[in-house]
């Protein structure tokens, strides 16, 4: 049987699977009676309800006539890594990672960072712009977020102190 | 009638300081300045904002996130009818007729109609929530867990009928939200379920982290994968703001029906703004066109008018449900109850009692905003067609920053930026797959409280299913789910549903 809808099958089975797992993780903690539910009772009822779902969108997927916007496309992976790279990178620099001894590089290097990664993610990355971009981001966001709205980030690297 | 009134004095009192009208005017701004960026609907532009609002004093707090949603409503409308890109689903009617006007060069017009029309329905909206609000209160207080939970129900089904696509798919994705609602400490056996060990996953996934991850990241990304002519603007200029006596004539009618049908429907669970500019446009198409009348989508004022009153008297009835029985009819009231439950308020029919100032600063504070609109963007609109024609090459990576500051000044930890990184790239999946995201924030929300009153109701009645359908006023909200469903998925409604859709 041919597949009528890319869309359908791939979602479908991310249900499904997810359902499942939850069904399973669910599993682990007390059931308890349907009177006195224990913390896995209602989990692992929507955890069915999720995989019988999962399994019912996957069948609907086949079919003989394909339908005109059930094609996945390809993936934009590179707005995709850029993105979340950038997302990533700007948690390391203003938190830094203690467990393998990244140390904080604070909001200003963050929103630097940050800018020049996910610019990077457009299709004509221009350091030129980028530098711009970062400079009018890193002192609006310290004026607007830490002197405007007293949100609490520490502004600079730790050498420089708070 | 003269508690209404008492009660709107009261709320005019707390509203009416200069500090509170500086924040509805600061929320307004700020909505419509995100709102109106190509791609982003009131649901992300409010998640990015929240964090503005938490040093603020609670009731400083929701007004400004009144106006903010205001505001992204009123924005998204104005990028809908100017470069014909709805930021939510609501405003893909708008565009219709708003968009070929602008082509037409009566951008003005359109423009000036959606801000009357909403203002108007705004009013009316609020003037119905604030009648309504007290007898409803008292109907929340005949409600057993039982009640509630069935209630949840009808309103999970409701967000369900309008979601765009496959049924199937929206069921499972309130599901899914139901899971993820799941995750963390357990209230009744403080088990902490699905934590993986992980301290952080003890208090549950936040809902700003996948508002953000699913909503802004996975929105940026999709933008982004678009070839760059789709984001193609169209800010020729717009001259002559004001519409014409005839298309006052026009569009006055229009605005009552649009404001008529919004009302009501929003006050439906799940119903909300949504339906109503869908219901309120296939109203107008329904009428006769006057002779030398524009036909609809060719640049009808009435379809821009209608729906875009419909849009907001819903939006304003919508807050019914969640002031009187703390029920989040969609994913922005969502975002509400979050907003509330940050500032130590619990949302439900107490607040108005245990906090009248709160209950009816709000709901003045509302109308102040739409007043606020008007009087803003009617005048600014030459700004706001300036801000769209900044490529967008210059706007995401604010964007993105908005998002990560938002996310980490939640609770100063940057594990919410992992995992928001996380939920970016399923928000991605959910976008290749074709799974409208909207339903998941809702189940997120709704899971916890849904389990709550399911143990609850099946503890008073010792294990027995039947409970739900004994009682009365349950078993009449259950069938008032069922029937929806039936409704949706007969042959005739169900075509029709895939034609609504396919218009945009």
């Amino acid at each position: 049987m041919a597949i009528k809808s890319q869309k359908d099958l791939l979602a479908g089975l991310m249900f499904g699977a997810t359902g499942l797992a939850f069904a399973l993780g669910a599993r682990e903690y007390d059931m308890g009676t349907s009177g006195r539910m224990g913390p896995g009772y209602f989990p692992l009822l929507l955890g069915v309800i999720l995989a019988v779902l999962g399994i019912l969108i996957t069948l609907q997927a086949f079919g003989s006539k394909p339908q005109p916007d059930g094609e996945i496309g390809h993936f934009a992976w590179r707005p995709l890594t850029f993105i979340i790279g950038a997302n990533l990178m700007f948690g390391v620099l203003l938190g830094g990672l203690p467990s393998i001894g990244i140390p904080a590089m604070g909001l200003i290097v963050a929103i630097i960072g940050l800018t020049f990664i996910s610019m990077l993610a457009g299709k004509d990355f221009c350091i030129k712009r980028a530098t711009m971009l970062s400079a009018i981001l890193a002192v609006g966001s310290y004026f607007v977020f830490v002197k405007m709205l007293g949100l609490t980030f520490q502004v600079w690297p730790w050498f420089i102190g708070a | 009638m003269t508690d209404l009134i008492d009660h709107l004095s009261l709320g005019f009192s707390v509203a009416f300081t200069m500090q509170n009208l500086l924040y509805a005017l600061l929320g307004c701004l700020l909505g419509t300045l995100i709102g109106v960026l190509p791609g982003l609907g009131p649901v992300t532009t409010i998640a990015m904002l929240l964090p503005a609002t938490y040093a603020l004093p609670p009731i400083a707090a929701l007004i400004m996130l009144a106006g903010i949603y205001y505001g992204a409503q009123y924005g998204g409308s104005t990028t809908a009818i100017l470069v014909n890109l709805p930021g939510e689903a609501s405003s893909v009617v708008t565009a219709l007729d708003g968009y070929a006007m602008a082509k037409k060069g009566r951008a003005g017009p359109a423009l000036a109609a959606a801000g009357i029309g909403s203002f108007f329905a705004g009013s009316v909206g609020t003037l119905v929530l604030a009648a309504f609000a007290v007898p409803l209160t008292e109907v929340a207080f005949m409600f057993g867990p039982a009640e509630y939970f069935s209630l949840m129900v009808l309103g999970l089904i409701g967000a369900v009928v309008l979601a765009s696509g496959s049924l199937l798919k929206a069921i499972a994705m309130i599901i899914l939200g139901l899971l993820f609602g799941m995750v963390g400490t357990d209230v009744n056996s403080g088990v902490a379920r699905f934590s993986f060990d992980i301290p952080e996953l003890t208090d549950g996934l936040g809902f700003i982290v996948i508002a953000m991850g699913v909503f802004g990241y996975g929105e940026i990304i999709q933008n982004l994968a678009k070839p760059e002519e789709e984001r193609a603007l169209n800010t020729k200029k717009v001259s002559g703001l004001m519409p014409t006596k005839e298309d006052f004539k026009a569009m006055m009618p229009a605005i009552l029906r649009g404001t008529a049908l919004g009302s009501a429907l929003g006050i439906l669970p799940g119903g909300g703004a949504l339906l109503s500019s869908f219901a309120a446009y296939t109203l107008e198409k329904k009428t006769k066109l006057k002779p030398g009348e524009v036909p609809f989508g060719q640049g009808n004022i009435r379809g821009v008018a209608a729906p875009e009153a419909a849009n907001n008297a819903g939006s304003q009835t919508s807050f019914i449900p969640l002031l009187t029985l703390g029920i989040p009819p969609n994913a922005v009231m969502a975002l509400m109850v979050g907003a509330m439950t940050i500032h130590n308020i619990q949302p439900g029919p107490q607040v108005m009692t245990s906090n009248p100032e709160l209950f009816w600063g709000l709901i003045a504070s509302m109308w102040i905003g739409n007043l606020m609109l008007v009087i803003l963007n009617l005048p600014l609109v030459g700004l706001w067609i300036k801000l769209l024609s900044v490529p967008y090459r210059w706007m995401f990576p604010a964007i993105v920053l908005f998002c990560a500051v938002g996310v980490y000044s939640t609770n100063n930890n940057t594990f919410d930026i992992w995992t928001t990184g996380m939920f970016g790239v399923v928000g991605y999946l959910f976008v290749k797959f074709g799974c409208e995201p909207a339903p998941l924030l809702l189940g997120l929300i709704l899971g916890p409280m849904m389990e709550e009153n399911l143990r609850r109701a099946m503890l008073l009645s010792r294990g027995d299913w039947g409970v739900f359908v004994t009682r009365p006023l349950s078993a009449s909200l259950l069938a008032v789910a069922a029937l929806l469903l039936l409704i949706v998925l007969s042959p005739s409604i169900k075509k029709k549903r895939e034609e609504a859709f396919v218009e945009d």
